[in-house]
This record gives structure tokens, C-alpha cells and sequence, in this order.
């Protein structure tokens, strides 16, 4: 086991951009608005940094290839500039390639910066990227909905859950989230829904309706990152420090081999143990303070409070129903509205998972703020149940 | 001695109501409404000539057969997807026939599907024959009633077989009672009466006559008389003026799937070696600039189609809506949505590159641990024994399968929304996210049995290329199965 990067590297400052359908602005705008907060939140000049990482999903639509364009936007003092793309997940990839850059003492101060201009499509949902030449010619012509509703067949068939149940418990996750985004006045999707709402709204793919899907947004968020030491002598108390950064990819095992039935994700289960691991974590449900996980649809989000250890396998959708996951519960989940309303600028969402569990760790998140949290988890997953990338990080109070 | 050694047929499962037809036309073509009875057989949006023929081809050859015995493959019709790819060769690749057979495409009027399996029965050797006809006709047309979608197959030895040939005839003049040129696949006709009496009165029985000389047959001896028409009582008429007993004229089907072009005479014929008693003689002719003639007598012997015609006609689902007809037959200027804007272009080296996966769906299999994937690797999926260059090919197509996961996408683009799909898991090993096909909302749960249907995966309009792949269906035979068990 190595070492791992428990409270070596700590959150100098961080930044988001109001999400949404942003219609006045470009991916630059978008970068410029989450940076400029970052870089004040820091106290840091763009002098002082030394390397950056850039994560951007649909290059075809939206900020385009290589480093250039955050280089450009931000008018970089020509440093490195690295561009990752891991699907949904490219946003902790940003932010886990500027923490291992400092950890590693290649550089002092780095930042990272995640956008993703959806809304230039001319059509609701996620536009379709580009498959290369062999997908097409085998893949289902499907969707992300269509890939992720799967689960709700297997988790049905391997619990033994009803239709119905499960459909009630993945609304419950949405209504959650609503009422949680309701207070936050960046996100995209600001208005609280009923059950009633969510189990009633047209069909998207079966048994996933339009309330089970997350906001398709813009949106921009940056995170500039250094160590523990060089955070103090800037003057910065109270440090939030990185625990645990973790990402696990699917082999081929889910897809080709009769092993996984389809209920969970199977990365998610080996990123998860790894990340408590390596954050000296024994007992998640108990010590986890709350968590941001990627709620790209309702069912994911339910399986996901099993892999992540917090919920017994077969007993998520009845720790959902009770609250559990509410902003009162046990383990507040999407304090800050989630993919499903904060919104999902897919290259922006690792970054921005983290921005709010630093806001709550900060004690800096306003009419959301909860009470003494200690560790915060995010969970971005990229790709498919059936073939994915997953990133578990653990941040928290330095002292944790 | 040359023979048919084994049969098989396919209609497509919707059966398109000639009354939903003839109503919604009635405005129009009031004329049409006595033809408002029966149905005719309707070709899923992904099905073509091409695709129900490698069904026919899979059911005359059985789930067992490796293949390895067919020295040639004649692919007939005159709806291929290309006219200039041989089209045999796609059949050949989606069954997985031996790289050194005989190929060939045969085309060019609705006899060519007789024209095919005489020329296979001359030729030595055992060859498959496979047949599929997919014609389209212009909204409100009297041929849009009559046609219907279809394939037959057979597999021709050197033996007697199931069917012992016992003659052949032809004749050939260009007679054209109706042609389709390259302008846009519509046929045109002449008028009935001259078709009639100056063409298949005429043109039919010496070929009919010569193919019974041949035979040593008069045609009072013939117990089944298979000829394709869609005007009412013409095989009764000819048989009448040849001498063929009145009870030898088989049914043409015309009421419950229509009349299936180049492939309803090798239709018919299946149909009559299915009801043919040992020693019985079976004539089957279709007419086409001229007529072809075939005479069979049944032996008793050879291998029956798991389905067959009577099996798959016994397969069916009514469809009411005339609107879906037009749409999967292309014939109406429907808003895809914009996700249907992409590029479909299909580059032809990955084609090539993975055509025993794409075209055969061959998988692997690890020579060491015996674990089944798809697709084959230089490297194994087997957690735990990722063994190097051990992947021997394996067939997917005939295997027995169910549906892990599925969803049902109303996102998606598709031709006949939602979009079924899922993970398909296979008896044996392996499984393959894969399109779910034939089925309807409500259909599809988590453990459905499914067979493997090679389908239409997606169209290039543009460039006018067809890309095929294989789908999961409802395995309705061992979804009956399961039902009969429970109830006991």
C-alpha cells in the first residue's frame, strides 16, 4: 500500500460559476468567473502558480483540445497546462493532477480548472460525442439515461424490490435534491418538487423520468491547491486538506465477463474502500460528515449509497426513503443540489463537488452550512454502469 | 440424383391489417377497399431482404450445424441492399460460412429465387440457397395490399434429401408486365389483362411442361402446385389449362402474409415440403420474363425447419397503424428529432478489420480456462487468469440468452421508439450489451429469454450504405416453454 496523499497537500482557495443555461456566456466567460473567485479566495497572484490542469469533456462542442484554451481565457503567465478528460469524472482528474503535482514538490501552488459548454446544441440532454469507428457499428444507439436505468432492472431483480418501491425511493432522491438546490444560488435547477411530480413526469428511459435526470448545464469550477506549510505562511488558518483521492476503471469486467449482475458499480466499491483506506477511515456511516456523489440520474445515486458502504447492499432505497441522506439526515447528500439541480458542465462537476464540501468545511456555506462537518466525500463517476472511470476523494479538517 | 436436404423460412413477426390500409385510403383509392381483408406480413424498420434471408438461411440450417459442409451460397432477390457489394457475401459472413465457397448474388426478376435453387441443384455440391424479398410500393397503390415481406432458404446436396428434383424448365423472353428501373424503387406495371393472358398463360406452362417431361410426369400426377399471383385464381386457372388437379393448387397466402416477391414461390415450395406426405410431387413455378419450373417429390427423409413457414406465419403481431408501415418503408418525410442529424458514415477497414465479430457476432474463447467473452482479445477478461493469445474463435449467433439489465430510451433516436436495450447474458458464458429488437413497451424484464437476430444496425442515407449487426429478440419458443412449465 503506498503512503497515499493524507494531509499533504491542502485547499488554498476555490471557485465556481453560477450554473445553468448560459446563454450570455462562452466557456471562457464560464472559466474567467469560477478562476477569479479561486484566485481571490487564495490571495495569490497568477504569477505564483506554477502548473495548471484543465478538464474538459466534449471538446467538439464545447472549449476544445490541449491546454491553449485555459492557457488563453485566463491569460496564464505560460506555464504547464495539461488537459484530462476521464468522461464525467475529468473534474477530479484536473484536481487530482494539480494535488499530485504539489505532493510531488514539481510545484508549489498549482490550480485546476474544469468547464463545459452544454447549451450550444440546440437540443435538451447531453449532446451525443463522438464514437469513433468500431461503437457504432456494435454499441445500442443509446443514451445516458438509457445506460444508467439499467441498473433499476437489476437492483429490482437482485433485491427483489417492486416497481413501485424503487420508483418512490428515486423520486425521494430527487425531491431531496430539489429542496436542497432550492437554497443555493448558484445552481441551475432552483425549484423544490413534489414525489408526486417526480413519479408523474414524462418518460426518459424506463422507469427514469425527467425529474430522475440531472440538469444539463454550463458551467465552470477551479480549485488552486498547495501544501499545508506554504498555506500557512500565505496566512491561511483552519486548513482544509486533502485525505484521499482515489480512482478506479473499469477491464473489461463488467462488460465481457458473466460476473457483475448489473445492480452496482463495481469500480465504485474498489475506489471507495481504497479512499477510506488511504483517509484512515474505518466506519463511513458514522464518520463520513456528508458527501457529494454523482447523482447523473436518481437510480445512480441510490446504488451508489450501498458501494460507497454507507447503506447495506439491498437496503439503500429504504435508507433513502427514511431521510437518511436529507439535509437533516445522518449523511446530508447533495447538501449543495447535486448534478440534479446545482447542475452537471460534466468537466466542471468533479471541481465542483469539492467546492461545496470546502464551502461546508469552511463553515462558508451559508443558508446550506452544516453543523461541525469533519470529512466530506465526493463521488464522480464517468462513463456507464457497465464501463466506467470512478473517483472517490475524501477532504476535511486538518486536525481529522 | 440432387436434392433438398433442408428448408426454412421467415416471415417478419408484424402483420400490417390490409383494413387499417384501405381505410385510411379510402379517400383516395376507394377502388382499393374489397382488398381491405387478411393481412400482409411487414418487415420490422430493420429488416431487409438481406437480413430475413440469413433467417430463413439459420432455420433450414439449424442451431447446430457448424457450417463447414456448404461449398456454395446463392443469395436471390431482387431487393438486395447493394448493387454493386456482393450481398452473398454479408449472408455468408452473418452465418459464418467457410471463406472458400462458391458466392453469388441473383437478381433481376421474380423468378430469380427458382432461378437460384434450380441453378444450385445442377450445379454439384452442397450449397445453401437463401431467398428474401423486401419490395416497396407507393403509398395507396394496389401493390402495397398485395406484397408482403419474406424469405425462404434451403440447403441443396447431391442426395435425395427431403425432396428428391425431379425436373426443371425454363423459359425465357422479355416480357415485361412490369419493371423497376433506378429511379427511385418503385415498380411499374402494365395493364392486368395482357399480363394475364398474354403473359403468364402463355409464357408459364412450357416451362411447366418441359420441367414434367423431364420428370417423366404427366400433370395429373402432381399432389402440390405452388404458383405465386397476386391476381385471384390464376394458379387455378393454369393449373386448369395444363391438366394439374384442382385440389393440387396449394394456397398462396395471399390472406395472411401477401405475396413476397422473388422469394414466394421458395416460400410456397417450403411450405408444400412441410405438408407433403412421403412420395408425393410438388410443383412450384414462378413466372418473371418468363417462368421457372421445378418438380419435386418428397421423401420423407432430411432435416424439418424448427419453424419453418407454418412456424413463423403462426408467429405473428397485428399491426394497425398504416402510418408505421409508411415510416419504416421510408415512404413519409418524418421529423427524426436532432439527434438523428449525425454522420453515419462506416469506416470500412474497422468493418473489415472486425468482420467475424460484426457480421458473425464470433466472440472468443480462452483455450485455457475456457471463459467465453465477446469480443475476442489478445488479452482474457478472466479476472483472474488474463492469459495472453489463448482466444479461440467462438459463435455467439445460435446460443441460448437472457436479459440481464435493459432500458427502455425515449431519448435516443430510433426508428421505432423507445429504444430497447440491455445487457444480454449467454447460456455458457459471455454477454454483450446489445439493441433489443421486435418487442414493445412492457415487453422486456431482467431475465427474458432472447435469441440473436441478425438485424439492420443502422442506415447511412447519404452514402446509401447498411450497416448491419446482430439484436436480442424475444425467444418466444422458450418463453412459451417457461410459460407451459409454470402452469403445470
Amino acid at each position: 500500500m503506498p503512503q497515499g496523499i493524507r494531509d499533504k497537500v491542502a485547499i488554498l482557495g476555490m471557485g465556481c460559476s453560477k450554473f445553468g443555461e448560459r446563454w450570455d456566456a462562452g466557456p471562457d466567460d464560464l472559466m474567467v468567473e469560477a478562476y477569479l473567485e479561486a484566485m481571490q479566495d487564495a490571495g495569490v497572484e497568477p504569477t505564483q502558480l506554477d502548473a495548471a490542469w484543465f478538464s474538459t469533456h466534449i471538446d467538439e462542442i464545447g472549449s476544445g483540445k490541449g491546454g491553449t484554451p485555459l492557457s488563453i481565457a485566463l491569460r496564464l503567465p505560460n506555464i504547464a497546462v495539461t488537459r484530462v478528460e476521464n468522461f464525467c469524472a475529468s473534474g477530479s482528474e484536473a484536481f487530482r493532477g494539480a494535488v499530485y503535482a504539489v505532493a510531488a514538490g514539481a510545484a508549489d501552488i498549482a490550480l485546476a480548472v474544469g468547464v463545459e459548454k452544454l447549451k450550444d446544441t440546440g437540443y435538451g440532454g447531453l449532446p451525443a460525442g463522438n464514437p469513433g469507428t468500431l461503437n457504432p457499428q456494435v454499441m445500442p444507439n443509446g443514451s445516458a439515461p438509457g445506460n444508467f436505468a439499467q441498473l433499476a432492472s437489476a437492483y429490482r431483480a437482485k433485491h427483489g424490490v417492486s416497481k413501485d418501491d424503487l420508483k418512490r425511493a428515486i423520486a425521494h432522491v430527487s425531491v431531496k435534491s430539489h429542496a436542497n438546490g432550492a437554497k443555493n444560488p448558484k445552481a441551475h435547477l432552483r425549484k423544490p418538487i413534489t414525489v408526486d411530480q417526480a413519479l408523474n413526469a414524462p418518460m426518459i428511459a424506463e422507469p427514469l423520468g425527467l425529474f430522475d435526470c440531472c440538469g444539463v448545464s454550463d458551467g465552470a469550477a477551479a480549485a488552486i491547491v498547495t501544501t499545508p506549510e506554504i498555506a500557512r505562511s500565505l496566512g491561511k488558518r483552519n486548513l482544509t486538506t486533502v485525505k484521499a483521492l482515489q480512482l478506479s476503471v473499469s477491464n473489461g469486467y463488467e462488460s465481457q465477463y458473466n460476473g457483475w449482475d448489473g445492480s452496482h458499480f463495481h469500480t465504485a466499491r474498489i475506489a471507495a474502500g481504497k479512499a477510506y483506506k488511504e483517509a484512515g477511515i474505518e466506519r463511513p456511516r458514522e464518520q463520513i460528515s456528508m458527501m457529494e456523489v454523482h447523482d447523473c440520474f436518481s437510480i445512480t445515486e441510490l446504488v451508489t449509497m450501498e458501494d460507497l458502504f454507507i447503506s447495506p447492499e439491498g437496503q439503500g432505497w429504504r435508507d433513502v426513503l427514511d431521510g437518511f441522506y436529507d439535509a437533516d439526515g445522518g449523511v446530508p447528500c447533495q447538501i449543495d443540489g447535486g448534478l440534479k439541480c446545482f447542475g452537471h458542465p460534466i468537466g466542471a462537476s468533479g471541481l465542483r463537488m469539492l467546492y461545496e464540501m470546502y464551502l461546508q468545511l469552511q463553515g462558508r456555506a451559508g443558508e446550506r452550512q452544516l453543523s461541525d462537518p469533519v470529512f466530506g466525500m465526493t463521488h464522480n463517476l464517468g462513463g456507464a454502469p457497465a464501463s466506467n472511470v470512478c473517483s472517490v476523494a475524501i477532504i476535511g479538517r486538518e486536525d481529522a | 440424383m440432387a436434392g433438398i436436404a433442408a428448408w426454412g423460412a421467415y416471415a417478419p413477426r408484424l402483420r400490417l391489417s390490409r383494413k387499417a390500409v384501405t381505410e385510411a385510403n379510402a379517400w383516395v383509392a376507394p377502388n382499393l377497399k374489397a382488398k381491405g381483408k387478411g393481412e400482409r406480413s411487414m418487415a420490422n424498420w430493420d429488416e431487409d431482404a438481406l437480413t430475413m434471408a440469413v433467417e430463413a438461411a439459420r432455420d433450414a440450417l439449424g442451431p447446430a450445424d457448424d457450417r463447414s459442409h456448404i461449398d456454395a451460397l446463392y443469395f436471390a432477390s431482387t431487393t438486395a441492399p447493394f448493387a454493386d457489394r456482393l450481398n452473398a457475401g454479408i449472408v455468408s459472413a452473418a452465418l459464418t460460412l467457410e471463406k472458400s465457397i462458391r458466392a453469388s448474388d441473383v437478381t433481376g426478376s421474380q423468378r430469380c429465387g427458382l432461378t437460384a435453387l434450380g441453378q444450385a441443384l445442377v450445379s454439384g455440391g452442397t450449397a445453401l440457397v437463401a431467398v428474401g424479398e423486401h419490395r416497396k410500393a407507393r403509398a395507396a397503390s394496389a401493390q402495397e395490399l398485395d406484397f408482403g415481406d419474406g424469405a425462404a432458404a434451403f440447403v441443396v446436396t447431391e442426395g435425395a434429401g427431403a425432396a428428391e428434383l425431379l425436373g426443371r424448365g425454363s423459359v425465357t423472353d422479355d416480357f415485361v408486365d412490369h419493371f423497376r428501373g433506378d429511379d427511385g424503387g418503385f415498380d411499374h406495371y402494365w395493364e392486368e389483362r395482357w399480363i394475364r393472358d398474354e403473359g403468364i398463360v402463355k409464357l408459364v406452362p412450357p416451362a411447366i411442361q418441359r420441367a414434367l417431361e423431364v420428370a417423366g410426369l404427366s400433370p395429373s400426377d402432381i399432389d402440390h402446385f405452388c404458383f405465386p399471383s397476386t391476381f385471384a385464381g390464376m394458379a387455378a386457372s393454369l393449373a386448369k389449362t395444363i391438366g394439374i388437379r384442382p385440389e393440387a393448387v396449394r394456397d398462396n397466402l395471399a390472406a395472411v402474409m401477401g405475396e413476397a416477391g422473388c422469394a414466394h414461390g421458395p416460400i410456397m415450395l417450403a411450405h408444400a415440403l412441410e405438408e407433403a406426405k412421403v412420395g408425393e410431387t410438388i410443383l412450384v413455378a414462378q413466372f418473371g420474363q418468363g417462368a421457372e419450373a421445378l418438380v419435386f417429390r418428397a421423401t420423407g427423409q432430411g432435416q424439418r425447419p424448427a419453424r419453418g413457414v407454418t412456424g413463423a406465419l403462426a408467429d405473428r403481431q397485428e399491426e394497425t397503424n398504416y402510418l408505421k408501415f409508411l415510416t419504416f418503408n421510408g415512404l413519409i418525410e418524418w421529423d427524426k428529432g436532432m439527434r438523428a442529424e449525425k454522420d453515419n458514415k462506416t469506416a470500412l477497414t474497422t468493418l473489415y478489420r472486425n468482420e467475424d465479430m460484426i457480421l458473425g457476432l464470433v466472440g472468443g474463447r480462452c483455450r485455457e480456462t475456457g471463459v467465453v467473452q465477446f469480443p475476442r482479445t489478445r488479452i482474457s477478461v478472466a479476472p483472474n487468469n488474463p492469459a495472453v493469445d489463448t482466444q479461440e474463435p467462438y459463435r455467439f449467433a445460435e446460443r441460448k440468452a437472457s436479459v440481464l439489465s435493459y432500458s427502455a430510451d425515449y431519448l435516443t433516436f430510433s426508428m421505432n421508439p423507445p429504444n430497447h436495450y440491455g445487457m444480454i447474458v449467454f447460456e455458457g458464458g459471455g454477454r454483450i450489451m446489445m439493441d433489443i429488437t421486435d418487442v414493445a413497451p412492457g415487453d422486456v424484464e431482467t431475465g427474458l429469454p432472447v435469441r440473436m437476430v441478425f438485424r439492420i444496425k443502422d442506415v447511412d442515407e447519404k452514402r446509401g450504405f447498411v450497416r448491419y449487426f446482430w439484436k436480442a429478440a424475444p425467444d418466444r419458443a422458450a418463453i412459451a416453454a417457461q410459460t407451459a412449465q409454470a402452469a403445470e
